[in-house]
């Protein structure tokens, strides 16, 4: 029968698009923003059915004029903010180089984190010694807050002959277990529910420890989210639950991913999940979501998730060109604007910072960052000088060498 | 020394090992309270406590998922996956995941995680309740896969799986929990009381990962099988008066190929047996390694009888299932080749 002669229309496929595509003026008026301050603190030990409208907003500290105000405000001394200025800012610098290098051929394919490094920079800081981060490839900034040597993350960019992966992973895709940073897969939402399980292992052992789970706002598509959300509400998991909704996936925006979802934090009402939504760029905020997620799970209170809104400013990676999907003046649109320049103008307004010691203190850290490059450069870059062993590539597939692969090894004269 | 099921040596093993090691935890769908479909985790809940062995939402990549990341913790899962056909959802955390965190890290994460599903047909299961998919598992590297055929490996193996620092695939094969299945469906069952290998050591030992055994001696050929086709290789070879010698490869991999090859070097003839449909299948890899070791010593070319190249028929359970009489014509014409 022909479907003009029923009563019903025809029926269409909707496929959303952004708002505005490469030639057409940036708009970001759907980002709805509230004031800083104007977001409510619950006590941590608040049941989530009371607080479900922090889903729908954005958690914010810092205003224009540079103030912290609110009742998120006030959890960083001087120090700790001019310290945290320093990770972002070294984060930025480290950046920069390695995406040169990667220009220079001295490495495949690099990725960053330009308008990103609040949150990772400040989200280390919440945690402490002994807890899981699962994190994906945009969180480096977990790394620099902690202290991890410059000269390592490089020797694994460049897969040289100290790269304490011995060659085996892609460009930053590290690994370090005495920082609290478990070795990232390059797939996309894995270790998001693998995060739940090292939770739900602590919690088994009756430790203290909690664990991080990282994801895009793309990957919160895949089942292992949903895995993820089930698991850490059924088991009460000590584990915070971070999507970083930077709007894009590599060049898909992020309403394919989110549907006819209002946000990505509120994904986790449906799972009785306490659900925050905070201002990415907002190093303050961002710092002090975490804290209160963190103190939620180590008070065995259970899991948050919290979705960071912020923009990615460069490209996904190496390997794309943004201005072939976007406005190539959107991310100065963004009304969010730079985590670092916000944090720097707060400091200013604090009184313990100046433009002149900021321009000093940029000019040392990069100063820092070519010195580390040059330490790594000098054990080998992806083409030149020394690398990992051919050997080594048999090694670490098993605790011990099973018979095959030793014939193998053999058979490939290393 | 007791006799035992399979599925008793199984939940015994994992009882054992629940007792030495308190990181040793036990959970899956339907694995706590009820203690799993075919009672393999029966009384671990209550002998251990809920934190221990407990009942998991139905997302086999949840279950395998949580276990990678309880492993990398220093946990020591053993999961269940109710059915092998179940296990896909869990494929990408195995392979991507499980398999490479060692190599990948260099040795600071590793995963001892044990994987157990029942596996292979013979329960009218149907298409999603009797997939043997262990070449899925053989082809990624990092990986450990195991088959055993009856209550004595099926312990001593599943210690060792629990043990060892690496994830280990642990298949069982369901035709064999409560009895030595040799194909011939029409007949009585033999319980696993008349067997000698239901004779089970109580407490701790382990059957070591990598080794074969030869089930029966020969001289005329070897059939190399696993799992429930190794009761049906020794009814082939009984009613086709062969002198086969058949070896029970238990582990795929690592695969112990010195007794392979030792056994195909003296008879000169090889059959190769597994229930998983025959493309690409793990007796592919097998008679590639036989005729690379023992090319020189073949008498005949390698055979090979497996699951045909179909979805698992419901109705046609008997026509698709590699009975003892298609495996006896494999034996007979390797004999006459």
């Amino acid at each position: 029968m022909n479907s003009n002669m029923t009563s019903h229309q025809p029926l269409t496929l909707q496929v959303p698009e952004p708002a505005v595509r490469p030639g057409g003026t940036p708009d970001f008026s759907n980002v709805k923003i509230p004031k800083a301050g104007a977001v409510p603190r619950p006590e941590v030990d608040a049941d989530p059915e009371s607080i479900r409208d922090l889903a729908y907003s954005i958690i914010r500290v810092l205003n224009r004029n540079g103030e912290a105000v609110g009742p998120w405000a006030g959890l960083l001394s001087d120090e700790e903010l001019l310290e945290g200025l320093r990770h972002m800012m070294t984060l930025r610098a480290f950046d920069a180089r390695m995406l040169m290098a990667q220009r220079q051929g001295k490495t495949s394919f690099y990725m960053q984190h330009l308008g990103e490094e609040a949150i990772s920079c400040a989200f280390r800081k919440a945690l402490s010694p002994g807890d899981m981060n699962f994190p994906t490839y945009r969180q480096a900034g977990l790394l620099i807050a902690d202290g991890y040597s410059m000269v390592d993350m490089m020797c694994q960019v460049y897969s040289n002959s100290r790269d304490p992966l011995k060659g085996r992973q892609l460009p930053i895709m590290y690994s370090s277990k005495d920082h609290g940073f478990f070795t990232i897969s390059g797939n996309l939402a894995t270790q998001f529910v693998q995060a739940v399980g090292w939770a739900m292992a602590s919690a088994i052992k009756n430790d203290t420890k909690i664990a991080a789970a990282w994801i895009g706002d793309g990957s919160t598509a895949e089942s292992d989210f949903h895995a993820a959300l089930v698991f850490a509400s059924t088991y009460k998991a000590p584990v915070i639950l971070n999507i970083v909704n930077n709007q894009w996936a590599i060049s898909t925006f992020q309403g394919i991913a989110r549907g006819g979802s209002g946000t990505f934090a509120a994904r986790g009402l449906g799972f009785g999940l306490p659900s925050l939504r905070v201002d990415g760029n907002d190093y303050l905020a961002v710092y002090a979501v975490a804290k209160w997620a963190v103190e939620r799970a180590r008070r065995n209170l259970g899991p948050t998730l919290i979705e960071y809104v912020t923009y990615r400013v460069g490209a996904h990676s190496t390997s794309d060109d943004p201005s072939a999907y976007r406005p190539k003046t959107e991310s100065d649109a963004w009304p969010l604007g730079d985590p670092v320049i916000r944090l720097k103008n707060h400091l200013i307004v604090r009184g313990v910072w100046s433009e002149e010691r900021h321009k000093q203190a940029e000019a040392e850290i990069l100063d820092t960052v070519i010195a580390a490059q040059k330490e790594a450069e000098s054990y080998g870059t992806l083409h030149a000088g020394a690398k990992p062993s051919a050997r080594d590539m048999f090694e670490g597939v098993y605790a011990e060498m099973p018979p095959h692969l030793r014939k193998q090894r053999q058979q490939a004269g290393v | 020394m007791a006799r035992m099921t399979m599925v008793e040596a199984i939940r015994d093993a994992m009882d054992v090992m629940m007792g030495r090691d308190d990181g040793v935890v036990v959970f899956g769908e339907d694995v706590g309270y009820f203690g799993g479909v075919f009672r393999s985790t029966q009384g671990l809940q209550q002998k251990y406590g809920k934190t221990r062995c407990f009942d998991t939402p139905i997302s086999e990549a949840g279950i395998v998922g949580t276990a990678i990341g309880m492993a990398a913790y220093g946990l020591k899962p053993c999961v269940e996956i109710q059915f092998a056909d179940y296990m896909y959802p869990a494929y990408d955390q195995i392979v991507s995941e499980a398999a490479r965190l060692r190599y990948r890290s260099n040795g600071e994460f590793t995963c001892p995680l044990v994987v157990r599903m029942p596996t292979g047909g013979g329960i009218f299961g149907g298409q999603t309740h009797s997939q043997s998919p262990e070449a899925l598992f053989t082809h990624v590297s990092g990986l450990k896969t195991i088959v055993p055929s009856n209550p004595y490996d099926a312990k001593g193996l599943l210690i060792a799986a629990i043990e060892d620092p690496d994830p280990v695939i642990f298949l069982e094969p369901k035709r064999l929990y409560n009895g030595p299945f040799d194909g011939h469906h029409d007949r009585p069952v033999t319980p696993w009381s008349k067997h000698d290998l239901s004779e089970v050591p109580s407490g701790y030992f382990t059957v070591p990962l990598g080794k074969a055994t030869v089930v029966r001696e020969g001289s005329a050929m070897t059939v190399l099988a696993y799992g429930t086709m190794v009761y049906v290789a020794q009814a082939a070879a009984a009613e086709t008066d062969i002198d086969a010698e058949i070896i029970d490869l238990r582990t795929l991999l690592p695969l112990d190929m010195d007794t392979i090859a030792a056994s195909v070097r003296k008879t000169g003839r090889c059959v190769i047996v597994h229930e998983a449909t025959l493309t690409s299948g793990f007796g592919a890899e097998l008679a590639a390694l036989v005729q690379e070791a023992c090319f020189f010593h073949l008498e005949a070319p390698i055979a090979r009888v497996a699951g045909w190249d179909t979805p698992y028929p419901h109705a046609q359970e008997w026509d698709y299932f590699p009975g003892p009489a298609r495996v006896g014509r494999a034996l007979v014409e390797t004999m006459e080749g």
